[in-house]
């Protein structure tokens, strides 16, 4: 797999069908699905609920409802940009996404998303989110642990072509 | 509701202190803190730090350094409305953050 950006695209390119799989599956790993820890990191209290009792109450009523809306947003745009996925000729040849620079923010929010949820379903600890050498072979929980790093390699790739392009970018008046 | 003694024309005020301290409560700064979390990547929080508060880079990363090194990090304190709203945009990023009373 190679990553460059490409005038206004954050292109992947030489993605292998196993990563490619782990890519298509990013929509459905933000989705914390019946595990109330991933529910609980998503959609964190913004105070003390025992101290806040009443900024806790209408942070639920008004403000989750919202934060809601702005995580299905990025996950759609990021399932949007991961249609041409499946427009594959052959189904095991590696294959390229491109990711328009405008969509960066959505990606990060996504893979932010499926990072956090899945280190709650499996409840990993800091020294294994560390362990960038653990085998991606075994069981559903090194599987997942991939993930989690796979993700976060992507998201520091984003970030520093956001960087980078900030950088280039004439400073404001 | 009667505003003032009939009698000797004395303006009543039942409920102007419990107000008065209300808004005194409310007006005293508040912290906004964003607490330590082993999945966000620290360029990450750098980048949500200068896009939230408009800090420089330098500024941002001594917060996620502080953030990473001792657990949690004060970002920010004022009013509580401001607080809230800063709040609402670091979990909007996904940051573990909280607003609080200072101590």
């Amino acid at each position: 797999m190679e990553v460059f950006g490409n005038n206004g695209t954050l292109e992947i390119g030489e993605i292998d069908p196993f990563l490619a799989e782990l890519l298509r599956q990013i929509p459905a790993s933000t989705n914390p699905g019946s595990v109330p820890a991933a529910e609980r990191r998503l959609f964190s209290a913004p105070a003390d609920p025992a101290v806040e009792k009443e900024i806790c109450a209408e942070w639920k009523l008004y403000v989750e409802p919202e934060l809601r809306r702005i995580f299905e947003t990025a996950t759609q745009t990021v399932e949007g940009d991961l249609r041409q996925l499946g427009d594959q000729e052959k189904p095991f040849a590696n294959c390229t996404l491109r990711i328009p620079i405008a969509n960066s923010e959505a990606w990060l929010n996504a893979l932010n998303q499926a990072r956090l949820a899945l280190a709650a379903k499996f409840d990993f600890t800091e020294a294994e989110l560390c362990d960038h050498y653990r085998s991606p072979v075994g069981s559903r929980r090194d599987l997942s642990l991939f993930q989690v790093n796979f993700y976060g390699f992507l998201q520091e790739f984003i970030l520093r072509e956001m960087e980078c392009r900030n950088d280039a970018a004439p400073p404001n008046e | 509701m009667s505003a003032s003694d009939p009698i000797t024309g004395a303006i009543e005020s039942p409920t102007i202190t419990e107000e008065t301290r209300t808004e005194l409560a409310r007006d005293l700064p508040w912290q906004v803190v964003v607490h330590n979390d082993p999945v966000n990547l620290m360029s990450y929080v750098t980048m949500v730090f200068q896009k939230v508060f408009g800090y420089p880079k330098e500024k941002a990363e001594m917060h996620m350094l502080e953030v990473h090194r001792l657990g949690r990090s004060i970002l920010w304190s004022g009013v509580q409305e401001r607080a809230e709203l800063f709040v609402q945009q670091l979990h909007g990023y996904l940051l573990l953050a909280t607003i609080e009373r200072p101590n």
